[in-house]
């Protein structure tokens, strides 16, 4: 079993004080905090190892290249991919969802064509797909069932011939729902639809396996599975990555360059042009590492338990409001406080140390669909513990206090 | 514990919030929203030669930007126009009587921001207040 304790003890910020009071970290969703494995590794790389990959043949950037490269093979490796040529390096879930508009459905969809999207989706899976709409693609959005699951009757109704792709987050930012991806690729692909996974939320909780779900395409990001921000990942069948044009254009992602003619270089470099971003691979690397260490599967475990527990203590307090649904979801828990706002439950709780979300969590169009401005949202990962818990439904207690 | 952000005056005001609501025969209607927290507030003035006789507004917001357009309003009403076009950040801030996070700034002067583009629209002026000049 995991020992969240122990595993705290990694993670330098965790000894920090805010306000005086121990920092309880509880905006996972948003990013992650660094175990001191991830921290150490970078340090290391750029105290032993760093030079530009790719580019010359001295012994620092033959280092620097293998580590650049192994990292993709690891990558690869944590989600079931065939090999590094199916891992593209990108800054993060959000360039992902743009090389995907660029690269792939730019130069394929044509006027009529249509992309279906969901409600719950975060605006990294909606804002980029909008682009097209200048071409004439249509976008439709699959509805949401009272409890906060996706529709299937309208799934199925919305997903026509006319859809040439599907693309749905694994597992919502906001109501936590983990979406049957299995079942909707195989839905989509029945319909001659490709699938685009959003796993910005369920890689870094839970073991996300390529060839079992099935998906075309996966997007998440790095820093929010303790590795750096801007190292993220798009994963791609190689069929697919094979005959897409890259979105960026510039060096190391060229073959042959004349002064009006370029061939592309082998996958996946041929999507990563110009000096890349080497530290973010070592700590992704490192992170996948730590995590692989204690298991995905412990850690899924882990933060159910604690979910459990906290659903049920917030559950008693007077006036909650909570989202999404009640049975199966992540670990995370968005709320609303009586009818204090979000930004005012998240300010007292500060004067605790406890660090939560509150806003519109960059998914406006389901704000608007749930019918609130905004919301505040507790989520855990490994080092969460339910004495975190019992401080933070404490702390709710008192702002109610505040605003009696 | 350090929650003094929320001092009395801050929650009366936010709890009764003077000047809410709506009124007949306004001069000038001047909604605005701030993105990042989905707060929303209309303003409304009525003006009397040189003078504001009137001021109300709407919205739903934190404690902090309800509370501010009611101080706002409350300072602001029966001022002559000359006064209120020199009212800044600083003054909302003094009105508030707390010391406000960079991220918390903009909960504070939504209010400020929809009033002054309210005051210069009357004396001929189009386009939005910017944040930058409150």
């Amino acid at each position: 079993m995991l020992d969240a304790e122990k595993v705290r003890e990694d993670f330098p910020i965790l000894n920090r004080k805010i306000n005086g009071k121990p920092l309880i970290f509880l905006d996972n969703t948003s990013t992650s905090q660094k175990p001191k494995q991830v921290i150490d590794a970078i340090k290391n790389y750029y105290e032993e190892h760093n030079a530009n990959p790719h580019r010359s043949i001295y012994k620092l950037c033959e280092e620097a290249t293998e580590i650049y490269e192994k990292s993709h093979e690891e990558v690869a490796k944590f989600i079931n991919a065939s090999g590094k040529e199916e891992i593209v390096f990108v800054r993060n879930t959000n360039e992902a969802m743009n090389l995907l508009m660029y690269s792939w459905a730019m130069q394929n969809l044509k006027s009529g064509d249509e992309i279906l999207l969901t409600m719950m989706e975060h605006h990294a899976n909606i804002v980029p797909w909008q682009f097209l709409q200048r071409q004439g693609v249509k976008l439709k959005f699959v509805n949401l069932t009272k409890d906060g699951n996706l529709d299937n009757e309208d799934l199925k109704n919305k997903l026509t011939k006319l859809v040439k792709l599907v693309s749905i987050t694994h597992c919502s930012n906001v109501l936590g729902t983990i979406n049957d991806v299995k079942e909707i690729s195989k839905l989509a692909h029945d319909n001659g639809s490709l699938f685009v996974l959003d796993g910005a939320q369920s890689v870094p909780h839970m073991q996300v396996d390529v060839k079992d779900v099935d998906c075309d395409f996966l997007a998440f990001s790095g820093h929010k599975m303790l590795a750096p921000m801007n190292i993220g990942v798009l994963y791609g069948k190689k069929e697919y990555l094979q005959n897409m044009e890259p979105f960026m254009r510039g060096s190391d992602m060229i073959k042959e360059v004349g002064l009006t003619d370029t061939t592309w270089n082998d996958l996946p470099w041929k999507f990563e042009a110009g000096t890349p971003n080497v530290e973010g691979a070592v700590g992704l690397s490192a992170a996948i590492k730590y995590l692989d260490k204690i298991g995905m599967k412990e850690i899924q475990k882990h933060e159910q338990n604690i979910k459990e527990y906290a659903m049920k203590k917030m559950l008693d307090v007077d006036g909650i409001v909570v989202y999404g649904p009640l049975g199966e979801r992540a670990g995370l828990i968005s709320f609303n406080l009586h009818k204090i706002h979000s930004h005012d439950v998240a300010q007292v709780l500060d004067n605790f140390g406890i660090a939560i979300r509150s806003g519109h969590h960059c998914a406006i169009p389901l704000m608007k669909y749930l019918g609130i401005q905004s919301a505040a949202r507790a989520s855990f990962y490994l080092y969460t513990t339910k004495e975190e818990i019992d401080k933070f439904v404490a702390a709710l207690q008192k702002t109610k206090m505040v605003f009696k | 514990m350090n929650s003094n952000i929320y001092k009395e005056i801050i929650l009366d005001h936010y709890k009764n919030p003077r000047n809410f609501g709506k009124m007949n025969g306004a001069d000038i209607k001047v909604k605005d929203v701030n993105p990042l927290c989905g707060d929303e507030i209309e303003m409304q003035m009525k003006f009397n030669g040189s003078k504001l006789k009137e001021i109300k507004f709407t919205g739903q917001g934190c404690a902090i930007s309800m509370a501010s357009a009611s101080l706002l309003s409350e300072s602001a009403k029966g001022k002559r126009i000359d006064d209120l076009k020199k009212m800044n950040k600083d003054d909302i801030l003094k009105l508030l009587g707390i010391d406000i996070s960079s991220v918390r700034l903009k909960c504070a002067l939504l209010s400020l921001k929809a009033f002054k583009t309210g005051l210069y629209l009357f004396l001929g002026r189009n386009g939005e207040e910017k944040w930058e000049n409150l």
